[in-house]
């Protein structure tokens, strides 16, 4: 039971850290709980058809599927979370003005709370289909006792929605004009760490160099099979030893996506130079 | 025409190494343990690694200092590339099982 706990456990991390930074990024946007919902949804259903055609996924690509699949998924969700952060800094300003006044805002229809739903069915898919994986594997093979590993399973789903719900309590507890700010400097972290991870899937399917297997190795202090260093890997993308390619992707993604962000805060700022401080753009 | 020219070349460039003459090296999974868990290969050419599940569980083939992770069904073999590497010993593990360790050594 403990086992099964445990893997569920870290693969629901994952999942559960983006959904919680993302439901306190959407704060005070309507219908953004059935958004969320229906990507986790979305995911769940996704998870299972790609665990049912795994062995196709793999053999594609001359063996090379599961890592163009990986890589894919990844730079979807940097899309998409540079997507939302850059809308966020052109209009963010207006609805945290909203926010605070009413509680909601009223321009919600025109946001790209899609955009974040699609990146929460990504995360559920990605780590979802490796939980269906894991565990079907386990039941096949008949030496698992189903009641133990069912109540592994629940043990390990409960505590990554502990973990997730966690960090967005932590997160709303941030004061309103604040919170746009921190959570567009999260998400900018997010997509910078997601981007290397897919980095390092290209690196394995032999279609980008390593530009350097190793760099460093901070293995001795902050391990990457650690709790501490799983969340985060999650979120801010640590690695103990990162790979040349995956700090050039780092890097360029925070400064793609800071870069576009500024650009368009910077615009949107001389728009509406009246209405005060700037509330998102973490370019500055 | 010239970058597109360029662009090809860099392509091949970037595939070409998987289609060499890889060394081939294969490791099984089997009883929760690599066989065999010390892989000696040679160190600065590029490596075939074949690693097989003989086993009902699904498998995680991982290794952080190789950044390489990827899901190895029952009954399947994946194909893991790997190097050139410098000399030195790089621990690989099953993410799934994660008492199931081994080691490439490079010489």
């Amino acid at each position: 039971m403990l086992p099964t706990a445990i893997i569920v456990f870290r693969e629901v991390l994952e999942a559960a850290l983006i959904i919680g930074i993302v439901m306190a990024a959407s704060r005070g946007a309507s219908r953004r709980g059935l958004w969320v919902s229906g990507g986790i949804a979305a995911g769940v259903f996704g998870a299972c058809l790609v665990a049912l055609f795994a062995e196709a996924i793999a053999a594609a690509a001359e063996g090379m599927g599961q890592e163009l699949f990986d890589a894919g998924i990844l730079f979807a969700a940097v899309g998409m979370l540079g997507w939302h952060n850059v809308w966020m800094s052109s209009h963010g300003r207006e609805l945290a003005a909203s926010a605070m006044k009413l509680g909601t805002d009223v321009r919600s229809g025109a946001r790209p709370l899609w955009a974040l739903a699609f990146v929460v069915a990504l995360a559920v898919l990605r780590e979802g289909s490796e939980i269906v994986l894991f565990l079907y594997g386990i039941a096949l093979g008949g030496n698992g006792e189903p009641v133990a590993m069912a109540i592994g399973g629940i043990v390990g789903l409960a505590l990554g929605v502990v973990a997730g719900t966690a960090i967005y309590w932590g997160l709303v507890a941030i004061p309103m004009r604040l919170l746009f700010r921190v959570t567009s400097w999260l998400v900018l972290l997010l997509a910078a760490g997601l981007a290397s991870q897919g980095a390092a899937f290209l690196m394995q399917a032999d279609l980008l160099p390593p530009l350097g297997s190793n760099l460093w190795d901070t293995s001795w202090l902050l391990s990457d099979q650690s709790l501490v260093g799983r969340v985060l890997h999650t979120l801010i993308g640590y690695t103990a030893q990162p790979a040349g390619i995956q700090l050039v992707f780092y890097v360029a993604t925070l400064l793609m996506i800071g870069g576009l962000m500024r650009l368009v805060g910077t615009s949107d700022r001389r728009r509406t130079s009246s209405s005060g401080r700037s509330v998102v753009s973490p370019a500055e | 025409m010239r970058p597109f020219v360029f662009a090809s070349l860099l392509a091949v460039a970037l595939v070409a190494p998987s289609f060499a003459d890889d060394a081939e090296v294969t490791i099984t999974l089997k009883d929760h343990q690599f066989d065999p868990s010390e892989v000696p290969v040679p160190a600065g050419v590029k490596l075939k690694l074949l690693v097989k599940n003989d086993q009902t569980v699904t498998a995680e083939f991982e290794s952080n200092s190789l950044h390489r992770e990827k899901i190895v069904e029952p009954g399947s073999t994946i194909i893991v590339y790997v190097g050139p590497l410098d000399p030195g010993s790089y621990e690989f593990f099953d993410d799934f099982h994660n008492s199931t360790r081994g080691h490439l050594i490079a010489k």
